[in-house]
């Protein structure tokens, strides 16, 4: 396998959409840094931005063109050296200005799958659809005679099973981003029972180059990200539904949120991040990973009402997030869904009255933020825990269940052969989720 | 000085920047016309107006560039309408220009040209990114180098020095000096109410100061904190005759006299001989200490061009208060600091108040003018009658446009 080789005919499909995008960016300067090496000049490197919507590849244009330049700029003082040769090039700004317009030259918008006929590596990152993913690859495959390597950014569709229903004699592998992949440090590695050594050899050269976390998952329907995540969410809701029964919904999701952000000491609770991932996306993983967890139901009968009610999350173009579950200020939540009553009912006037109902919170707990970048976490995660543990109100006793419940689903994915090991787990919580400590821990024994 | 020269009614605007808490990149704020129009009319109305001006000076480094703006003397009408036909220069020095216009002034006065001459300088960086800014400032070294120069260009060059000077002196001494000047200059700064980093509320400057530099991310030796920030500001100053100051009507005691100045000029086009000294520096104070006849033992308060922390100590050693080499220790001992020997920089200097490049040879003067006059307010330190005079040493480029002026309360 030849690194550079490889990258020189690139597609991604579905580069107009938040994983395409960040996929583009990266991949794309990631080619631009290789085609400005001396031993690679009089290559030619081309990368296919491919998607169905032309209006959004408009927009993605302008998009990757903000991004290359910041990331010019932070890293013009390696660009002076790579341009050292250029006596044109003086000032930063006409460093930076020639590296964008390197970076831009190599990307070519299209909305044909064509294109893809002729490239060595397809990146895919369209909607979560097995059917549609297996026919794109078939398609390419038929009619590209390059043989090329299929890197799929699919959440929940096992890979084995895409390689299977598209022939793809294990020219394929899960390369599981996290949103957004610019920022986002982590990948989950996916390789099927078939695919090639050697594309794993190039994926980890290419994580490596872009500085990512890699971690290794089993080729299993959800992987460990959402195979935690969907995992959590179901118990979340289900413990908000019990909550409900002497209360209302509204309130059992206002306390099972806050349990989660502040007991547990995450980046925010469940519920925002139901809506911050789509609680249309969470339905439909769920969806498909279900049929392949035969003892366990992974369906909440609460999103399809949300669904139904039109009430979906996710965000909108500009970052910003969309009303879900709760309902945002300035992506700050102010209001909670209560479906029952199909309206939003203003956290101000359920607050006091849940708050009081958990009760006492312990004296050592500390906001998320101030934790996650301490260099004492553990022992101010020691502290806290132990207080958790001898509490006994109400949100404490709710907030000691949780954590358990979140550790044995990270367990879980050890004994199911979904992650390699207990590490892996608390890796992908940590960077893929940002959670400040991993679920895998004995904090509360 | 074959004429008695006084310095009288300084006016700083607020050094704008990262860390004021009025700050936001992303509004807009005073530029140009508003900051040359504010330090103006600050010390017109000191000076009993326009009226009583014979000529104006403006410092400015590069508006060209920061602002699309050239032919700055065209803004001095712009303060009032009452300097309107009145002579107006601009002049630049890199940041070593407003000690230029300070000269120019001085020499107006020596001439017999004018009685009365308002000098200002003015920079407004804060147009544009750093990383830009490191573009424009780079013209205060010699153009061909900028090539092979660091994407920080003159934070690359001092960068250089402080490696040279921590081989031969000590890492971990010139360090620690190195995070001294700093703290020093943040208390001193608290102290300002214009500083920018007036609102600076860190608990340990000093230790904040040690952090290892990051080659990386920006130069090899020096760390943020060991360089002066973008800053947008303007300074002014009245400098007069004895004829002068009574036609405005200040009293001796609120007055400064220029005593000596020397300037130095070196060879842009050539490196340092030595990176370890600042030798234009050296001879500038020289020339201005013989100028004034004194000794630099009578000096009790210096504003000195500490655009990076290692040039405020190399500064220091130019001087004389320390054998080369033992610059450090005089820092670390806390000779420099508000209470030590020689206060150094008593508003922050460069580092801590703040460096409108332009501005700053004039905010040193005001800065002097408020010491000896006790005019300094919170910041203000105690001038012990053996040691009554006051020294600026403004410096464009790489130790390429030095002045230094000696001061003493009239
Ligand atoms: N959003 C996340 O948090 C996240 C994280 C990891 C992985 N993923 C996975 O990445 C994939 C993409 O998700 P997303 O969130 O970026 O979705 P998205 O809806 O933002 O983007 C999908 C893009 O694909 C385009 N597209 C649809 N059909 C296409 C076709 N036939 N050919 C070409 N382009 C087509 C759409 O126009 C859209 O631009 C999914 O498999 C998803 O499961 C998503």
């Amino acid at each position: 396998m030849n690194y550079t080789d490889k990258l020189e005919n690139v597609t991604v499909l579905g580069a107009a959409g938040k994983m395409g995008s960040g996929i583009l960016l990266l991949t794309a300067i990631e080619m631009a840094d290789l085609s400005l090496k001396p031993e690679n000049k009089g290559k030619h490197f081309v990368i296919n931005a491919m998607d169905v919507s032309s209006e959004a590849l408009h927009g993605l244009m302008k998009y990757i063109r903000a991004q290359v330049l910041k990331a010019a700029e932070r890293k013009v003082g390696m660009l002076r050296t790579v341009y050292a040769n250029r006596t044109d090039l003086i000032e930063n700004s006409e460093i930076i200005n020639q590296y964008v317009d390197d970076v831009m030259l190599l990307i070519r918008p299209s909305v044909s799958i064509e294109v893809a006929y002729h490239s060595t590596l397809i990146f895919e990152a369209i909607k979560e659809d097995p059917d549609l993913k297996v026919k794109i690859f078939s398609n390419i495959n038929e009619n590209n005679k390059k043989s090329p390597w299929f890197f799929t950014n699919t959440s929940s569709i096992p890979i084995n099973e895409i390689d299977t229903k598209a022939k793809l004699g294990g020219r394929i592998i899960g390369v599981h981003f996290y949103n957004p992949p610019a920022v986002q440090k982590l990948v989950e590695l996916i390789k099927a029972k078939t695919t090639l050594p050697e594309l794993e050899e190039f994926v980890l050269m290419y994580a490596k180059n872009l500085k990512k976390i890699v971690v290794p998952s089993h080729d299993f329907a959800g992987f460990i990200g959402n195979g935690h995540f969907m995992r959590d969410a179901i118990y979340g809701i289900s413990e908000a539904e019990k909550l409900a029964k002497d209360s209302s919904l509204a309130e059992g999701i206002y306390m099972i949120n806050k349990i989660t952000q502040d007991y547990l000491i995450r980046p925010m609770g469940i519920f925002q991040l139901i809506d911050y991932v789509g609680i249309d996306v969470c339905q439909y993983i769920m969806s498909v990973m279900n049929p392949y967890l035969p003892n366990e139901d992974l369906h909440s009968n609460l999103l399809d009402k949300m669904m139904e009610a039109g009430v979906r999350g996710g965000q909108n173009s500009d970052g910003s997030q969309k009303d879900g579950f709760l309902k945002y200020d300035k992506n700050r939540p102010v209001a909670i869904y209560d479906i029952n009553k199909k309206q939003y009912v203003a956290i101000a006037d359920i607050q006091a009255k849940c708050d009081d109902r958990l009760g006492t919170v312990p004296a050592t707990i500390k906001p998320w933020k101030s934790v996650v970048g301490a260099p004492n976490k553990e022992e101010i995660f020691r502290t806290y825990f132990a207080d958790l543990k001898n509490s006994n109100a109400f949100g404490s006793d709710l907030a000691k269940k949780y954590a358990v419940r979140s550790k044995e689903i990270g367990l879980a994915l050890v004994n199911d052969k979904v992650a390699f090991n207990e590490k892996d787990v608390n890796t992908v919580l940590l960077t893929g989720f940002f959670h400040a400590y991993g679920p895998i821990n004995d904090y509360l024994n | 000085m074959r004429k008695k020269v006084y310095m009288v009614a300084g006016y700083n605007t607020i050094s704008m920047g990262t860390g004021r808490k009025e700050f936001n990149p992303k509004k807009e704020r005073a530029g140009l016309e508003e900051l040359i129009k504010e330090a103006g009319q600050g010390v017109l109305q000191k000076i009993g107006g326009a009226k009583n001006v014979d000529e104006s000076v403006i410092g400015n480094f590069i508006a060209s560039r920061f602002n699309r703006q050239a032919n700055l003397a065209g803004f001095i009408p712009y303060i009032d309408e009452g300097l309107k036909h009145k002579p107006a220069t601009r002049v630049e020095g890199a940041c070593g220009t407003g000690a230029l216009a300070l000269v120019e002034g001085i020499k107006s006065v020596l001439a017999e040209t004018a009685d009365v001459v308002l000098v200002i300088g003015v920079e407004v960086q804060n147009t544009v990114k750093a990383i830009y800014g490191a573009d424009i400032l780079a013209a205060a070294g010699w153009a061909k180098q900028r090539k092979d120069g660091h994407a920080y260009f003159f934070p690359g060059k001092f960068s250089d020095r402080a490696k040279a000077y921590q081989e031969k002196f000590g890492k971990d001494k010139t360090r620690l000096a190195m995070a001294t000047w700093y703290k020093n200059a943040i208390e001193n700064a608290r102290l300002s109410p214009t500083a920018q980093e007036y609102h600076n509320t860190s608990t340990d400057p000093h230790k904040v100061a040690m952090a290892e530099p990051n080659p990386k991310g920006f130069v090899d030796s020096l760390n943020v904190f060991d360089c002066s920030k973008v800053s947008d500001g303007a300074s002014a100053i009245a400098v007069v005759s004895e004829e002068g100051l009574k036609r405005i009507g200040i009293p001796l005691s609120e007055a400064v006299e220029i005593i000596g100045y020397g300037q130095a000029e070196d060879d842009i086009t050539k490196d340092p001989t030595d990176p370890t000294r600042l030798e234009t520096t050296s001879i500038a104070v020289k020339k201005a200490l013989e100028s004034a006849s004194i000794t630099k033992e009578q000096v009790g308060t210096v504003e000195c061009h500490d655009c990076f922390t290692i040039a405020g100590i190399m500064a220091v050693e130019a001087i004389g208060f320390a054998n080369y080499g033992e610059g450090i220790d005089f820092v670390i001992d806390g000779n420099t600091s508000r209470t030590g020997k020689v206060p150094f920089n008593t508003t922050g200097g460069l580092i801590g108040w703040g460096h409108p490049t332009g501005a700053t040879g004039v905010h040193q003067a005001v800065t002097i003018l408020e010491q000896l006059t006790g005019k300094a307010g919170e910041a203000q330190i105690k001038i012990s009658p053996d040691r009554p005079y006051g020294l600026s040493v403004n410096m464009g480029g790489d130790d390429k446009t030095l002045t230094a002026i000696v001061y003493k309360k009239a």
